[in-house]
């Protein structure tokens, strides 16, 4: 009994595992059709609410269960109930998408749910051996996820590919993780934060080569430039609802991951890491913003995009204080939002039993369906930081602290990044707005219509002190918690 | 509750985002066009009738901000509005164009008038709510916004060439904006506070000369490209020529100011040290823009490009008389910007009235309207003198009192800027005979009518204040001359700090 209670701060993390299995039993000893894939799929968002829940009702201060393994503080909290949000999100925006292609299975939400909890794990280590862990039951079931439509030669090939890529960089991550381990002599982060806070820590240069290695892993987790190569062919080829969760959870859990090791496991590497963080920041976000321009299948285009947004928040954690972390809490907020809002407008481009992916068909939506256009556009814009939009306020948070910082260069550079990308959302605008409307798509269905609404209300309603300032004071103590 | 405690500049700026939700709610039926250009009109009216509340109750004694609400607002940054004597006149100014632009595009636009009405009513609070804030992030937040309302409205309503100039018109403008908005960031982490009252108070002493070099410099980026100056007018032109009538309204009467506004409002309070070093290049960059954009205007084919080249050459006037730093040159650049904001308003609007009935803006297409048009040929001809800056019409004053400060502040500026006044009389006389003289050859011109009721009424307030301006201009000059004043008394004081500060 006593052990079960010590356990409480995993709670939400068990819940989830235990739900998995025995959804697992229900859909082993149901008959195998969309009618069950439909119930353990709503199961399965109910289970995320629910451990989102509890976590709500944690309280606040730190604990670390598992002997140290694990560590529970607002930061985790925060990046959790964004994580659950986004896995939520994108299994309700699945329903319409797997059941017009006949892939309205069970295996699906319960291969979501284990990676959702891959994805808690990420944000709650506090030890290499635990990080790895979390870091591997997402990927693995992500790969899956990716091949998931698989009489689909690209689906397959983006699952393999993905599978590939990953591998690589989990391997570079452990050979990282060893690094620091023999260097450190421990892989527990509290153990390796002491021995890099003396100081000869920063002399130690099998120390800092190790995180270099581990930085190269989780910049291939977050998509940032140069390891990014994977990213448009895999979002290309995944079905859609699987890209939309690609952009949005894994990708928070990966820079929450990133946020842990620097803040919780590197005080006194600042100086080293910072370099790191400031070279893939800067060619992330124009990397993002040129390559964007040329796409015309609007998968591929989000791809670069959201490498674009990983540089943007990159910023944020350039300035290697509370407030750039604060900001970078913020700004994973908000692009989870837009993205997730994104991908039901993308969702929704259907005609027939087609999907439509080529950005030219979306032609005068505006005049077919200005709801749908209204949304995405304002969708655009916020991504590009116009304001009074969220999207604007993201990019407040992640570049006040960069100037505070001192870092004016890469503040110059991000801001005309920013200006760049402004030019394929706005081509987006164009499209749907100036030019001639082409063949309606088919009505939106009430889920895609559901993530739509809230999308659109949480971007223009982030402006107002109600919304926007308690969000931003709870990414403030969750920053504050992760003492980076 | 009386005027002064109620939170009337948030009435007047979010009234017209009420009216643009009710319409946006209104059924889409054919009457629905019809409602929603009613709900428009009368909502811009109303809400100018409110904002004549704001000058009748505003106190001329006093520099000091009026109005003033103030709330806690997004983490450190704080809901704050407030007018003073330079401001309270852009806000009357923007809401009296309005309603003539809702006016002026009751037949113009047939398709999507909804999204029109509301787009327009949209762009109409984020204008009120530019000269309003008085904090930076809020300030910022309205500027940048009015971005999007205009790029539909170029995009969806505008000419052929609208894609292009749409795509233009944002980017330029965002690129200047951004780098503002990293300044704005600096000067919030050095002065502690995003609080313009108080930024304006201590910002030349809490910013060292160097840093108001750089904080100059990308405030400049930011007006400079919407004032326009020379040489990144490029946009302007192109986005005036493409934009519907009432589109190029907005963008010559009341978008352009905003830079002129910001050149007053941050520029010489906040960084006085860097504006005085910085002077000759602004004054070189008006001289170029006057002297260049008139003779480029002499030149044109296409009537609103005409215009919107004179346009870039009266805004050289505004940034020559504010750089001179005297009572009078700030009291012109002021003047100059609001008859400009009426006179160029008409200009376009008297382009539009021909525009709608034969669908070309070629000078060539024209010729003897004075015949079949005789009020058109009058009105037309009063904003062409005041665009000229004949004495008795509003552009006069303007001009001529940036002149005379520019003379007392640097006399080879005001040699070389006067020279645009006698340009601008070729430019604008030059058009006027073109399309108002001459024999009335053109068979397509036969049956064109004169102004209907509806243009006339657009256009009889418009020449109303023109003259009357010209004639007494005080009406508008003691509204504004205790903050001017105020204003040019603390960059003094500052600049003497500065330099005693250097000299120790």
């Amino acid at each position: 009994m006593q052990i079960l209670l010590s356990y409480a701060p995993a709670y939400p993390e068990m819940l989830l595992a235990v739900g998995a299995m025995v959804l697992l039993m229900i859909g082993a000893f149901s008959d195998d059709n969309a009618h069950t894939g439909a119930f353990v799929s709503w199961l399965a968002v109910a289970l995320m609410l629910a451990a989102g829940g509890l976590i709500l009702m944690q309280p606040e201060g730190t604990q670390h269960p598992f002997e140290q393994a694990f560590v529970v503080d607002q930061f985790a909290r925060f990046m959790k109930l964004l994580i659950l949000g986004g896995s939520a999100v994108a299994m309700i925006l699945s329903f319409d998408f797997l059941r017009n292609k006949g892939l309205l299975k069970f295996e699906y939400p319960i291969l979501l749910m284990l990676a959702t909890i891959g994805m808690m794990m990420m944000v709650s280590a506090n030890d290499l051996i635990s990080l790895y862990l979390g870091l591997e039951l997402q990927s693995l079931s992500l790969y899956v996820l990716a091949s998931f439509q698989r009489e689909n030669v690209r689906s397959s090939e983006a699952g393999l590919k993905y599978f590939v890529l990953g591998a690589l960089s989990s391997g570079m991550l452990l050979y990282g993780a060893s690094l620091v381990y023999g260097f450190a002599g421990t892989t527990g982060f509290s153990e390796i934060a002491n021995v890099a806070k003396v100081q000869s820590g920063a002399a130690n240069i099998g120390l800092i080569v190790g995180l270099v290695f581990m930085l190269v892993g989780l910049a291939f987790k977050i998509s940032a430039v140069p390891f990014h190569m994977w990213t448009p062919d895999v979002y290309q080829g995944a079905p859609t609802p699987v890209t939309a969760l690609f952009a949005a959870a894994p990708k928070l859990a990966a820079m929450g991951l990133l946020m842990r090791v620097l803040g919780g496991a590197c005080p006194g590497l600042e100086q080293q890491w910072q370099q790191v963080i400031w070279f893939i920041a800067i060619a992330s976000m124009l990397l993002g913003a040129f390559a964007a321009i040329g796409q015309t299948n609007i998968k591929r285009l989000m791809a670069y995009s959201s490498i674009g947004h990983v540089g943007f928040a990159l910023v944020g954690l350039a300035a290697g204080t509370q407030e750039g972390a604060q900001g970078v809490l913020v700004y994973l907020l908000i692009y989870l939002v837009m993205t997730l809002g994104t991908f039901a407008c993308i969702l929704a481009m259907r005609r027939g039993d087609e999907m439509i992916e080529d950005i030219d068909q979306l032609a005068g939506l505006a005049q077919n369906n200005l709801m749908m256009a209204f949304i995405l556009g304002m969708l655009m814009f916020s991504l590009a930081g116009i304001p009074p939009l969220a999207g604007f306020w993201a990019k407040v948070y992640v570049f006040w602290p960069a100037v505070q910082a001192g870092l004016y260069p890469l503040a110059v550079i991000g801001v005309i990044a920013s200006v760049i990308g402004a030019y394929y959302y706005l081509r987006i605008v164009k499209i749907m707005f100036f030019d001639e409307p082409r063949e309606k798509f088919v009505p939106i269905s009430a889920n895609l219509g559901f993530v739509m609404g809230a999308a659109l209300i949480f971007i223009f309603a982030f402006a107002l002190p109600q919304l926007g300032g308690p969000i931003i004071d709870a990414a403030s103590a969750a920053a504050k918690s992760l003492r980076l | 509750m009386t005027v002064e405690t109620s939170p009337i500049l948030s009435i007047v700026t979010f009234l017209p985002l009420l009216g643009a939700l009710f319409i946006a709610f209104l059924p889409a039926t054919p009457g629905g066009d019809r409602n929603a250009r009613h709900t428009a009109l009368y909502t811009t009216i109303f809400t100018f009738a409110i904002s004549l509340l704001i000058w009748i109750n505003f106190d001329t004694r006093t520099p000091d901000f009026q109005f003033v609400e103030d709330v806690a607002w997004i983490g450190p940054f704080r809901y704050k509005m407030g007018v003073d004597g330079i401001s309270m006149l852009f806000v009357i100014l923007t809401t009296f164009l309005m309603p003539l632009c809702i006016l002026a595009s009751w037949e113009s636009v047939t398709k999507r008038v909804k999204e029109y009405m509301i787009a327009f009513l949209v762009l109409e609070t984020l204008m009120i709510g530019v000269f309003c804030a008085l904090d930076l992030m809020l300030f910022y937040l309205f500027f940048e916004a009015g971005l999007i309302p205009m790029f539909l409205i170029i995009g969806v309503w505008g000419g052929n060439r609208r894609v292009y100039a749409s795509f233009k018109f944002f980017l330029y403008t965002l690129l200047g904006s951004v780098l503002m908005l990293l300044a704005m960031f600096a000067m919030a982490t050095t002065a502690g506070t995003t609080d313009i009252p108080t930024l304006i108070q201590v910002g030349s002493t809490k910013f060292s000369p160097d840093m108001q070099w750089w904080l100059w410099l990308a405030f400049f980026a930011s007006f400079a490209v919407k004032m326009p100056m020379w040489p990144v007018h490029t946009w302007l032109p192109d986005a005036h020529v493409e934009a519907p009538t009432a589109g190029s309204v907005i963008l010559a009467g009341i978008l352009l100011k905003m830079g002129g506004y910001g050149f007053l409002r941050f520029s010489l309070p906040m960084f006085p040290a860097a504006s005085m070093d910085l002077a000759p290049f602004v004054f070189t960059l008006s001289v170029i823009a006057i002297v260049y954009t008139s003779l480029v205007a002499l030149a044109q084919q296409d009537i609103k490009k005409l215009i919107a080249y004179s346009s870039v050459a009266h805004m050289g006037f505004v940034t020559m008389g504010i750089f001179t730093f005297q009572q009078q040159g700030i009291d012109g650049a002021i003047f100059q910007m609001l008859s400009h904001g009426i006179v160029s308003a008409a200009l376009f609007l008297c382009v539009g009235i021909v525009y709608d009935r034969m669908h070309t803006r070629e000078i060539a297409a024209y010729g003897g309207l004075a015949d079949r048009m005789p009020v058109y040929a009058a009105v037309f001809m009063v904003f062409t003198m005041a665009n000229v800056g004949l004495p008795g019409t509003s552009g006069f004053v303007g001009e001529f009192l940036t002149l005379l400060s520019a003379f007392k502040a640097n006399t080879w500026v005001a040699f070389f800027a006067t020279t645009g006044v006698i340009l601008s009389a070729a430019y604008a006389l030059y058009l006027y005979r073109r399309v108002v003289f001459g024999a009335l050859e053109k068979p397509s011109l036969k049956a064109i009518a004169d102004m209907n009721s509806r243009e006339i009424a657009i256009m009889a307030p418009l020449v109303i204040l023109t003259i009357l301006l010209g004639f007494y201009p005080a009406l508008l000059l003691d509204v504004m001359a205790v903050s001017v004043k105020q204003l040019v008394m603390n960059f003094e004081t500052a600049l003497a700090q500065s330099t005693a500060a250097v000299a120790q």
